[in-house]
């Protein structure tokens, strides 16, 4: 899908969400510090396109997914979907916005419920949200299990029963059951073989185009988004780094962090001998980020102004925003 | 080229189940050169993580392995588990995949990995210390006289990696065994650990057999290359042999399932289906149910082992195939 064929329709729209962990110690438990999980994030999701958020392990990526569903609640920021401020809302309020947005986790074999059939788990979702009859939920359940490659009869096992990518499966038909428009999809196939891993993108990419779904994909797999994704988020301790369309950010990443990350995959080629741009140490904690640019620390590039100013977002180019003193 | 210092042949291994007795290895053979690299490559459960195992003899107390591990003249399968203990971590050491669970989280960093300098060479405390912080120099860990006196748990997962790089290459082994030493970690810290890897390997010439399922590091790192489908090596050769021209089904579908990062037309193409159950029954060639090839002959016979060259061999009915078309077609051409 690296043709931009979406329609310029702002779906959700995120304006500065920060999402701050207190860390409380002491005998009378006073917050001491903040870890900054999400920190400042603007962005505008389109109608019908796949955005990939991309980072290290401790970036921040699930936890901005999570906030943008309300599985967490934001520490600050504003949130409107399809137009309509989500922030103040009760959850009575919440809950036709809580159908149309749903969750693909990342690990098949903890979110499913040991105890719970097959079944029941796809059926739970439309007795909550859609008044159909006992026979109508079966029906649709059986149509659901059938479009994501199971058979009818999966409908009375349980979880154990089941390969990971047969969990995957059930887990993208409990998340397509009431036929939402936006989906997060939380590393869906980092837990899977590579033959397996292979066929859930490609029963995602088929739901996409049949229910006409938008997608935000949540990877630290560099190759699956470009395969996957039209626009691409690179983030970096919580904050927004690089954000482009998919050929643009894997041809022409500006960013160093973006050069970095793309020039450290290591590529199914042999022979292949290109100097590659190393990066000296760790991710810096998130509770302490440094001062300036997070990522002056590791940075080739990095200048005393770097280590003073937080570098401001800007467009480079149409639809090509970084963040970066340098460049 | 140097001599082999490991030779496996026809080695299986087979656990004890409450469902009767299933092969996780069978029959196997291969080797491994001085100062070569190996990589196994294969999905979860295709018997390479045992293979390694059954060379340290690791294996869990229901597990009986046949055949023969020729390390340095000796059988390792014979070997009594005193002797063993001499080899493991001597001669022969292991990287985990998970450096959080293969380290003790009750002993320091320092404690674990003067423990093999104390056990094998006989070092002093302090000698063992002072050769520890070297190490801990040398795996590239910033104020190692620091991190000596802390635990696993202060450490972030590329550093407990590093940690345990140092502890495996501690006593000089002349086989190292890396069972996905990167997998849990990010793409830039696996690519630190990567180039660590080679340079050590350089540098003491140690001979490496790595475990992964990604075919990226596998093109990084190996002179050579197993395939392993479900207990068996279906596959093998140079590392430009299995990435230039790959011959087996699976192989193909192994390349053509991950995602080209440079390649923006890349056309994904899954296997169907998945790897079968230990204890499923299959007859032929047991990668038939999932092979868009797969022929009357493949269900009732087992593939033999065809050599193309020199450094490249291939269990497939296909190969044969491809061979008496070609015999066929030279006649008609002569004529």
């Amino acid at each position: 899908m690296n043709t931009v064929t979406t329609s310029r329709q702002v779906l959700y729209s995120i304006e500065n969400v920060k999402k701050h962990y207190p860390i409380k110690g002491g005998i009378f438990k006073t917050v001491k510090s903040h870890v900054k999980a999400v920190d400042g994030i603007t962005l505008d999701i389109f109608k019908g396109e796949t955005l990939g958020v991309v980072g290290e392990s401790g970036c921040g990526k699930s936890t901005l997914g999570r906030t943008i569903l309300g599985l967490e609640t934001a520490t600050d920021g504003v949130m409107k979907f399809k137009g309509d401020d989500l922030s103040g809302k009760t959850p009575k309020q919440l809950k036709p916005y809580k159908r149309e947005m749903q969750m693909i986790f990342q690990d098949p074999y903890a979110s499913l419920n040991p105890k719970q059939r097959i079944g029941d788990a796809l059926e739970e979702a439309l007795i909550i949200h859609t008044d159909l009859e006992p026979a109508g939920r079966r029906s649709k359940v059986n149509q659901l299990l059938k479009e994501v490659g199971l058979k009818e009869e999966h409908y009375d096992r349980y979880p154990h029963e089941f390969s990971g990518g047969q969990r995957q499966r059930i887990g993208i038909a409990r998340a397509i059951s009431i036929n939402p428009s936006f989906i997060v999809c939380d590393e869906p196939v980092s837990a899977l073989d590579v033959s397996v891993q292979a066929q859930v993108i490609k029963l995602l990419k088929d739901l996409q185009e049949k229910h006409e779904l938008t997608y935000m994909f949540v990877s630290h797999d560099l190759g699956v988004v470009r395969h996957l994704c039209d626009r691409v988020l690179v983030m970096y301790l919580g904050q927004m780094v690089e954000l482009a369309p998919v050929a643009k950010l894997y041809e022409n990443p500006t960013h160093p962090y973006t050069e970095a990350l793309l020039s450290a995959i290591p590529r199914p080629v042999v022979g292949r001998k290109t100097e590659r741009i190393r990066l000296q140490g760790d991710l810096p904690s998130p509770t302490d980020p440094p001062p300036g640019c997070a990522f002056h620390t590791r940075c080739p590039l990095a200048t005393e102004r770097c280590k003073m100013e937080r570098p401001k977002w800007r467009e480079i180019e149409d639809g090509h925003f970084i963040a970066c003193h340098n460049k | 080229m140097a001599q082999s210092i490991l030779d496996i042949e026809n080695l299986v291994t087979k656990f004890k189940t409450a469902n009767g007795e299933v092969s996780a290895v069978r029959g196997i053979s291969f080797s491994l050169k001085k100062g070569e690299t190996l990589c196994i490559v294969g999905e979860s459960g295709c018997g390479k993580s045992i293979t390694a195992l059954s060379i340290m003899g690791l294996l869990a107390g229901n597990a009986r392995s046949e055949g023969s591990i020729n390390f340095n003249g000796k059988n390792l399968l014979n070997v009594k588990h005193e002797e063993m203990r001499k080899i493991r971590g001597n001669e022969i050491s292991m990287i985990f995949q998970e450096p959080m669970t293969a380290l003790n989280p009750t002993f320091t960093v320092g404690f674990q990995l003067c423990e093999p300098l104390m056990i094998h060479n006989k070092l002093s405390k302090k000698a063992a210390f002072q050769k520890g912080i070297e190490l801990l120099k040398q795996v590239g860990i910033p104020l190692p006289e620091k991190r000596m006196k802390q635990y696993p748990h202060e450490l972030s997962g590329g550093m407990r990696q590093r940690v345990m790089i140092a502890i495996a290459l501690a006593c000089n082994p002349s086989l190292l065994i890396a069972d996905e030493p990167t997998t849990a970690l990010d793409v830039t810290i696996q690519a630190q650990i990567l180039d660590l890897l080679n340079d050590l390997k350089d540098e003491f010439q140690t001979s490496l057999i790595m475990i992964t399922h990604d075919m990226g590091v596998v093109a990084e790192v190996a002179d050579r290359v197993i395939v392993m489908y479900a207990g068996e090596i279906i596959e093998e050769g140079t590392a430009e042999a299995i990435f230039n021209t790959p011959q087996h089904p699976y192989t193909k579908g192994l390349l053509s399932s991950v995602p080209n990062v440079d390649d923006p037309y890349f056309k994904l193409n899954p296997i169907p289906g998945t790897l079968p159950n230990l204890n499923e029954q299959i007859s032929g060639c047991r990668f038939h149910p999932r092979c868009p090839h797969a022929m009357e002959k493949c269900i009732q016979h087992s593939p033999y082992r065809t050599k193309r060259t020199e450094n490249h061999a291939v269990r497939c009915w296909l190969q044969e195939v491809e061979e008496s078309e070609y015999r066929n077609y030279q006649p008609t051409s002569a004529v």
